[in-house]
């Protein structure tokens, strides 16, 4: 006799683990060396100004955002940033998860308690649903949709809700919903490098770019 | 069969006072979630029912079951439970041996037909025969053989339940679970590595006074198998807070923080470990500093590791992971190279176009 929601979770951090790590791993990996190789052209202009200090400077800088700019969407800023601190504390400060990060790369660090981890799921979800409304809402950034935005979205709170879920036993059999969980996680890595979550590489590089071409002119970021 | 005395008897034979009894039976409500106001049913019924015939039939198996059930405090009244039933066939308990011993299953199969219980520790080898037989009758037949007449079947441990640790990976016997065979019969379930002596026992009394008790969809008595291990383990504070043991001798372990890391499956094995406790509620495994094994959860023996935490990975990872940084790599470097080279193969190829070209192609078009 076997236990079918327990199969599916040893499928779950199993096969389909390894496979969604395969994926994961070599896709990231792909496309960042392969951006970092093609580089960009050489300007062979004298610099006017600083364009790897500028460049440095605006991986940082950017992650702020501009004078006037949360007054102007206030829910794409705020409920951004609630989502992706919200997200990274769930992700990186749950002992299980540090668990399972110690166990793929030896690299370890203290976690926090329940209380924290599920108030940041709970403010993270709240937010990433907010984001989904005015995404829908807003019939400019509605045409700049496309379905694997929302997809991308959807995704990437699924992970928050199903673990919510599992260890609150809210609903399901709670090995199925840990199942479930888990499946959610493959999905979103194996989905990762082929979308836009591939931001979370990119980000840096983009910024840096960005940065130093207006440092190169002589202007400051 | 002869005469069998009734419980009174023989709790006066073994000096158990029926205050102790009573207490005992309270004991066997409140495990079983039963309301308060069964306690005095249970110890009726079973102060007046004769005793069943049981056939307790060992298969694939460790002994550590009969161990359990026997080894619990003596004089017990687990153990006058186990008295109080007709033990008709056990090969690790009973006196006889050889053609008696076998006589005495056949008898009580026929004299009790339709009636009896068939108690079944350990799984059963389909690959071959001959990998667990007894008196020459391989497990296969002597379960369908016995299971045929009986009233009902209780798989006692993991094995009996699930196939257990014969079943594990790569299974050499071809070992089964009894309710992988019998289908026809109504089967209870009291997984465990071993189960606890009492969780045994107080199946047993609701079987004898209610029946068949109400089970999950894995067979086993919700009364011992709906709540996880770690909703009701006195360590689940830790966890909550975020502490955990690193290892077993750091000061985390020491504190009593919780297992979690160190691969306790508390949080996905259900079982009444944490509050039912063993030997007389002395303690239980996590209790004692270990994680929790999973035992009574099928393949539990097959589930990724006892020392491997829950959330860990469970494939074969470390590899695919290596083999994806440098597939990963090379792909990423040969997909630059091609880029790269089809640009300089556009530059090569690019021809140069003038004014006068282009006058002169329209003119001639």
């Amino acid at each position: 006799m076997n236990n079918p929601n327990f199969d599916l979770l040893m499928f779950a951090r199993g096969p389909l683990f390894d496979i969604a790590l395969l994926v994961f791993v070599a896709g990231v990996l792909i496309r960042v060396v392969e951006i970092l190789i093609l580089g960009r052209k050489k300007d062979f202009s004298k610099a006017k100004g600083q364009p790897v200090q500028q460049g440095i400077k605006t991986i940082f800088t950017r992650t702020f955002p501009r004078p006037g700019a949360i007054k102007a969407n206030p829910i794409t800023i705020v409920g951004g940033y609630v989502f992706h601190i919200g997200f990274f504390i769930a992700f990186l400060l749950f002992v299980p998860h540090i668990a399972l990060i110690e166990e793929l790369t030896g690299l370890s660090w203290p976690g926090v308690g329940r209380v924290v981890i599920e108030g940041a799921t709970v403010l993270a979800v709240i937010a990433g649903l907010a984001l989904l409304y005015t995404r829908w809402k807003d019939p400019v950034r509605r045409k700049l949709t496309t379905w694997v935005d929302y997809l991308v979205l959807i995704l990437s709170l699924l992970p928050l809700i199903t673990g919510y879920v599992a260890v609150n036993k809210l609903f399901g059999d709670p090995t199925f919903m840990m199942a479930l969980h888990v499946l959610s996680v493959d999905i979103l890595m194996i989905v990762f490098p082929f979308t836009k979550l591939m931001h979370a590489f990119t980000f840096a590089m983009a910024r840096y770019y960005n940065g130093s071409i207006q440092g190169r002119k002589g202007a400051e970021s | 069969m002869p005469s069998s005395p009734l419980l009174p008897k023989m709790m006066k034979a073994h000096g158990v006072s029926r205050r102790s009894f009573l207490k005992y039976c309270a004991t066997l409500t409140s495990v079983m979630a039963l309301p308060p106001a069964m306690a005095p049913k249970i110890a009726h019924a079973l102060e007046t029912a004769p005793r069943p015939s049981v056939i307790w039939l060992s298969f694939q198996e460790c002994t550590g079951c009969t161990e359990a059930i026997t080894r619990s405090s003596a004089p017990s009244l687990e153990e006058l439970i186990f008295d109080s039933i007709s033990l008709d066939y056990h090969h690790t308990l009973q006196a006889a041996s050889g053609d008696a011993a076998e006589h005495a299953r056949e008898e009580a199969m026929k004299a009790h037909h339709g009636k009896y219980l068939v108690i079944v520790d350990g799984s059963i080898p389909l690959d071959e025969p001959g990998y667990s037989a007894i008196a020459g009758i391989s497990n296969l037949d002597m379960l369908k053989e016995t299971a045929a007449g009986a009233a009902a079947i209780v798989s006692i441990g993991t094995c009996a339940a699930y196939g257990g640790l014969p079943q594990a990976n790569p299974n050499p016997t071809g070992a089964v679970a009894v309710s992988d065979i019998i289908t026809d019969k109504p089967i209870i379930n009291v997984p465990g590595c071993p189960p606890i002596p009492l969780v045994m026992t107080a199946v047993l009394a609701h079987y004898l006074t209610f029946g068949i008790p109400e089970l999950d969809e894995l067979g086993r008595p919700k009364a011992f198998f709906a709540e996880s291990i770690h909703d009701r383990c006195y360590r689940r504070p830790f966890y909550d807070k975020g502490l955990f043991a690193e290892s077993f001798d750091d000061e985390g372990a020491r504190a009593g923080w919780c297992l979690y890391k160190l691969g306790c499956k508390g949080p996905t094995t259900k079982s009444v470990c944490a509050t039912v406790k063993w030997n007389d509620s002395t303690s239980f495994p996590i209790q004692a500093g270990h994680g929790c094994l999973g035992c009574t959860e099928p393949d539990f023996w097959d589930n990724g590791g006892f020392y491997k935490p829950l959330s860990a990975p469970a494939g074969n990872y470390r590899r695919v992971g290596q083999a994806a940084v440098v597939a990963g790599v090379a792909a990423g470097a040969g997909g630059a190279y091609l880029a790269k080279k089809n640009k300089a193969k556009a530059l090569a190829e690019h021809e140069t176009v003038d004014a006068f070209t282009l006058e002169k192609e329209e003119g001639e078009s």
